[in-house]
């Protein structure tokens, strides 16, 4: 699309109308760098200490049984591995269908998360239950951006997006460049969210929406993580994603408190509002409803709906399911009642 | 110190004497000021010495109603996290070879042996016996284990078989754990009760979640004993308490396979049994006193399995 530019001081950066509208007309590298560095900073033992305030509420019965629905219809189930077969991907959607044979009143995952490749073996598994772009149904994620190190000429990054958005993919989970953040070149980070955002574009004009992974953990600080949020958001991402899953720490309460405190904000000052994904790391009901706590009091009961929040998991769906099956029977469940893959 | 000492040489025999005698006392009265250092016994879950989740606990007294420790007081959460610890540990245990079983299982028999008096303590306090008969039962246990370790490596021969078929086929069947076994211990005997059902569940390679019944003391100073002696931690659990709250939570529950009621006779073990066969479980019935040794129990707590392989016709 475009040939790699050298990163000037005074290079203008491709338009984003949000930036544009917060920095002004002329959107350049010396102001996006101005606006970054001149967030607030993080109070760490402040925001660590919030998170783990979340923990402390007392959530039982009936307020138990809600929230672990709220919990799978919030879940992008997801399997991201090398070894991925056809055959996985159909017996994730199968899971995603009908997550507990059991119990038939068990509402679906929001979306399953899958390889580019695999996005049109994901649709065709789903059939009708496909959401295809609408509100109603199972939405198909694809990671991209040569997922998930982001390592590769924008050019092949470009059109990694654009085949899985062609095979049908509603929603895009895109990489940063984390070496290009940690350099500080900010610009070309925006860029290519911009112009990610951009071959997210479908024939008919509406776009496919774009979660913007941070990798948290590669970021080292809450400062950067509450700069790269803040960036994303500028450049046009619908959603902010802690990690890929395959980096430690991955998701972490503080760090998906402090990008809650960023939509937050967000909102407050442009009345738009913007989702955030936890994933990675999440594999246990109490963890997971501990993020409906955070979100929840940091931004409000609203954000609890799959079009602002996600759990980017696969093993976390069993635990909810054997919690469930725990309220429904007043049992203990064990492993060999739900299942594997 | 250091004073006194310089001033010995030059003094008198009766200043001596007398220093002597004060030093004595300051030691007795340090002897005396010693502040006792009581012990709370936790339970025992994957490996650890927690405290109930619940905070609570049970005191223990003596046969004249003497305090003498507290124990932790397991709840349904307790046994959720046990029930856990087991099944992840089984396949490790089950998977360990008889041989390697047979040692573990004698080395807690050794170390028994040396903790010897802690045990016969214990139950001459909680149990009122005699130190005699409290010896006994300490050495029967051991003795117990012994017997057990020698059979982890015999079982199969006994209880499995090359099957003759009428086909150019190797048939055999071999006894496999039948996977986490939740144990009502004897509510008698002690220590010699608690091992009569325990031990048997591990020759085969059962994981452990046990309820101990009167000897609750000496059950988590068993637990010290298999922490101890290279048992992969959460093959046995731990769960001092009430067995009529905890037995509902474990014979319903669906990641146990079987449920040994030895001494669930006092509790209403018809509702368990029921409550087990909603997820098939293998139930052992409630037995008066402490469970037999035979190969039949250790066998209880194993499943079959039949293999089939073709005959090579070179």
């Amino acid at each position: 699309m475009t040939s790699p530019r050298p990163a000037s001081a005074s290079q203008a950066l491709a338009p984003a109308e949000r930036a544009v509208q917060l920095l002004g007309g002329d959107l350049s590298e010396v102001a996006l760098r101005q606006h970054l560095e001149g967030l607030p900073t993080v109070d760490a033992v402040g925001l660590e200490a919030r998170a783990a305030s979340f923990g402390t509420r007392s959530i039982k019965t009936t307020s138990k049984a809600a929230a672990l629905d709220t919990v799978i219809r919030m879940i992008d189930l997801t399997t991201l591995q090398g070894s991925d077969t056809r055959g996985k991907v159909r017996s994730l959607v199968a899971k995603a269908l009908v997550p507990d044979a059991s119990d038939p009143s068990t509402p679906r995952p929001a979306a399953v998360c899958v390889y580019g490749d695999m996005v049109g073996n994901a649709v065709e598994a789903l059939g009708s239950a496909w959401s295809a772009g609408k509100d109603d149904g199972i939405n198909v994620a694809a990671v991209a951006t040569a997922f998930p190190s982001g390592r590769a000429s924008i050019g092949v990054k470009l059109q990694d997006t654009r085949d899985a958005v062609a095979a049908g993919a509603d929603e895009i989970d895109m990489v940063i460049d984390r070496g290009a953040f940690l350099e500080g070149n900010y610009g070309k980070v925006f860029d290519e969210i911009v112009q990610t955002k951009d071959a997210c574009r479908r024939d008919d004009g509406t776009y496919a929406h774009l979660k913007v992974i941070l990798e948290t953990g590669e970021l080292v600080t809450y400062d950067n993580v509450r700069r790269a949020s803040w960036l994303s958001i500028l450049a046009g991402g619908d959603f902010i994603k802690t990690s890929t899953g395959k980096v430690q720490p991955a998701a972490t309460l503080p760090v998906t408190t402090l990008m809650l405190q960023v939509v937050r904000d967000w909102e407050r000052l442009t009345g738009e509002r913007i989702g955030v994904k936890p994933a990675g790391g999440i594999s246990t009901s109490k963890d997971a409803i501990k993020y409906l706590v955070a979100v929840a009091e940091t931004c409000g009961e609203a954000w609890l709906d799959p079009h602002l929040f996600r759990f980017g998991a696969s093993s976390l769906l069993n635990d909810v399911l054997l919690q469930r099956q725990k309220l429904t029977t007043g049992r203990y469940s064990g492993p060999d009642y739900v299942t594997i893959d | 110190m250091a004073t006194s000492k310089t001033t010995t040489a030059k003094a008198t025999t009766a200043e001596r004497t007398a220093s002597r005698t004060a030093a004595r006392t300051a030691s007795d009265r340090a002897a005396s000021a010693r502040l006792d250092v009581p012990k709370t016994y936790k339970l025992f879950i994957g490996g650890a010495f927690p405290r109930s989740e619940s905070g609570r606990v049970t005191e223990v007294t003596d046969a004249k109603g003497r305090f003498v420790a507290n124990v932790a007081k397991a709840s349904r959460k307790d046994a959720r996290e046990a029930v856990r610890a087991a099944r992840k540990a089984h396949p490790g245990w089950a998977g360990a070879t008889a041989y390697n079983r047979g040692q573990v299982l004698y080395r807690v028999a050794e170390v028994l042996e040396g903790r010897k008096a802690q045990f016969v303590d214990e139950l001459v306090r909680t149990e009122g016996l005699t130190a005699a008969r409290a010896a006994k039962q300490v050495e029967a246990a051991i003795d117990l284990w012994v017997w057990h370790a020698g059979w982890t490596d015999k079982i199969a021969a006994i209880a499995g078989n090359a099957n003759a078929v009428a086909g150019p086929y190797f048939n055999i069947s071999v006894p496999e754990p039948t996977g986490v076994v939740a144990i009502i211990a004897p509510q008698t005997d002690g220590l010699l009760g608690l091992t009569s059902v325990v031990a048997p569940a591990l020759v085969t390679g059962n994981s452990v979640v046990v309820v101990p019944g009167s000897a609750q003391l000496s059950a988590i100073s068993l637990a010290e004993v298999l922490a101890t002696s290279d048992l992969p931690g959460g093959v046995v659990n731990v769960l001092t308490g009430d067995a009529a709250e905890l037995a509902p939570w474990l014979a319903s529950h669906a990641d146990v396979n079987a449920l040994d009621l030895t001494g669930a006779g006092e509790l209403d073990w018809i509702t368990l049994e029921q409550s087990a066969a909603d997820t098939l479980k293998r139930v052992l019935r409630p037995e008066p006193g402490i469970a037999p040794e035979t190969p039949q129990r250790i066998l209880a707590l194993t499943e079959t399995k039949t293999i089939w392989h073709t005959k090579s016709r070179l």
